[in-house]
């Protein structure tokens, strides 16, 4: 049998009916008397783990064990606003006869995920830069509507009636520029969902468009964000006292506080335990503390460092390249701050030169 | 100074030794603010230390860092973002490894 958990204030977010309890960590040297919390690389590493639960083609998730939950924020924050991706931009309109007005429509364009890799292209430093094909990527969209000659006359279906009826995004056609060619060649740019419908054309309706698609990042505008949200939750714990178990008649009512898999019933003694794997699957429902018959029986917790990250990707990345994006974002802007900082200190000691902010 | 706007300044007030100082961090944010605030707090020489973003409509933090035995409040700093380049190096490293061995759920998600 393992070791039964014991509620552990440094390692535990308690969670009580209504509070939560020990929601920061104290692991910060002087803190606790005897303890040695300074910053130590190799004692970090080996507290550290990294796993990965689930993957699929647009989703992931791992477990991130044994950072600070600042570091495991950061990672999120950058991987919502900060990881660039590709989208349209500018959108040039000769023609829009259709019944979405242009600035609506160009809207709709900007949030079509592209199959690009940024890492392609280089971003503009300004929006007025010139538009060169190292920094941008150009779409047409000309689609026009007519009647279908021999419909048969008593239908609705506009299928059946119309030919372009939709404008889907399978409509945009790349045209390359420059050497994007030659570079893009073996993934030719195309949005990543063929099927989404953009406007609704009649007969005599058309839209034709140029559309410039540029890089950019979450920060600037959400249709940039590559990630269908990106979350994290910190490990639940479920709590047994040893000292008042469950009484044996109440033990299925017990189990039926929890989501389903969390706490097993021994079917024999009636005893209860709780599942170590299925116990992520909780959602901290605090049903239980609604019955006063359980009081004592149980404490709930979140282990403070324990992240279980769930990352849905939106777009270019495959959801296995996103963290290592986001960790490569992070070390780019620890390095220009690191610079500057080193800068900082060569131009001397002598603050007079340093540049004063006028407080 | 130069041209472009320097993206660290050490604000009025600080201690002729650095021993405390509040630097102003240009185009940054509560991402980098409060995970250099955490590591900085790590090193047992550092008296206190605390971020703060001024408002929100200015893209920038303060951080203050005030150090015991007269230390240069500046290579405390260094020193910080030096670890948490580290920290960042490890988490990689220890995903990779994570994704090499396969050892996960595989599973087909329709769109």
């Amino acid at each position: 049998m393992p070791p039964a958990i014991t509620y552990d204030p440094r390692k535990h977010v308690g969670v009580h009916p209504e509070r939560v309890s020990h929601v920061s960590s104290t692991n910060f040297p002087g803190h606790h008397p005897d303890e040695d919390h300074s910053w130590d690389l190799e004692r970090f590493k080996k507290g550290l783990t990294v796993k990965i639960e689930r993957l699929s083609n647009r989703s992931i998730e791992f477990d991130l064990v044994g950072v600070d939950a600042s570091i495991a924020n950061a990672y999120r924050r950058i991987l919502i606003a900060e990881v660039p991706t590709i989208c349209v931009e500018r959108v040039y309109v000769w023609d829009n006869t259709s019944v979405v007005v242009d600035e609506v429509f160009a809207q709709r364009i900007g949030l079509v995920p592209l199959n690009v890799d940024p890492a392609l292209m280089d971003m503009k430093q300004s929006q007025n830069d010139q538009a060169t094909d190292r920094n941008t990527l150009v779409f047409r969209l000309q689609v026009s509507c007519e009647r279908r000659k021999n419909a048969p006359k008593d239908t609705t279906d506009p299928n059946k009636l119309y030919i372009n009826h939709e404008v889907l995004s399978s409509h945009l056609k790349w045209v390359p520029q420059g050497e994007q060619e030659i570079v893009l060649a073996d993934n030719p740019p195309a949005p990543t969902n063929l099927n989404i419908v953009l406007t609704k054309l009649r007969p005599g309706q058309e839209v034709d468009m140029e559309l410039h698609a540029v890089k950019g990042v979450g920060k600037d505008h959400a249709k940039f964000c590559p990630v269908a949200t990106a979350s994290y939750r910190l490990l639940p714990l479920v709590i047994l006292n040893p000292e008042k178990p469950v009484p044996r008649e109440l033990a299925e009512k017990f189990q039926k506080c929890f989501s389903s898999g969390v706490i097993r019933v021994d079917p024999r003694t009636k005893a209860v335990s709780v599942d170590s794997k299925k116990m992520r699957n909780e959602t901290m429902s605090r049903e239980v503390y609604r019955h006063p018959e359980f009081e004592g029986c149980v404490q709930l917790a979140r282990v403070r460092d324990h992240f279980l990250f769930n990352i849905e990707s939106e777009g270019f990345y495959p959801p296995q390249r996103l963290l290592p994006e986001a960790i490569a974002v992070m070390r780019a802007k620890i390095a220009t701050v690191k610079r500057a900082a080193e800068m900082l200190l060569n131009n001397g000691d002598d603050l007079g030169d340093v540049a004063m902010a006028n407080a | 100074m130069a041209e472009t706007s320097p993206k660290i300044k050490i604000m009025a007030g600080a201690a002729p030794d650095l021993s405390a100082a509040t630097f102003q961090i240009f185009d940054e944010s509560h991402t980098i603010g409060n995970a250099l605030r955490w590591m900085i707090m790590k090193n047992p020489k550092v008296e206190f230390c605390g971020y703060s973003v001024p408002h929100p409509s200015e893209n920038l933090i303060q951080l203050r860092i005030q150090m015991y035995d007269g230390l240069s409040s500046l290579n405390a700093l260094l020193e910080a973002l030096t670890n948490l380049d580290a920290v960042c190096e490890a988490v990689e490293n220890k995903y990779h490894a994570s994704l090499a061995t396969n050892d996960y759920e595989r599973w087909e998600e329709r769109s």
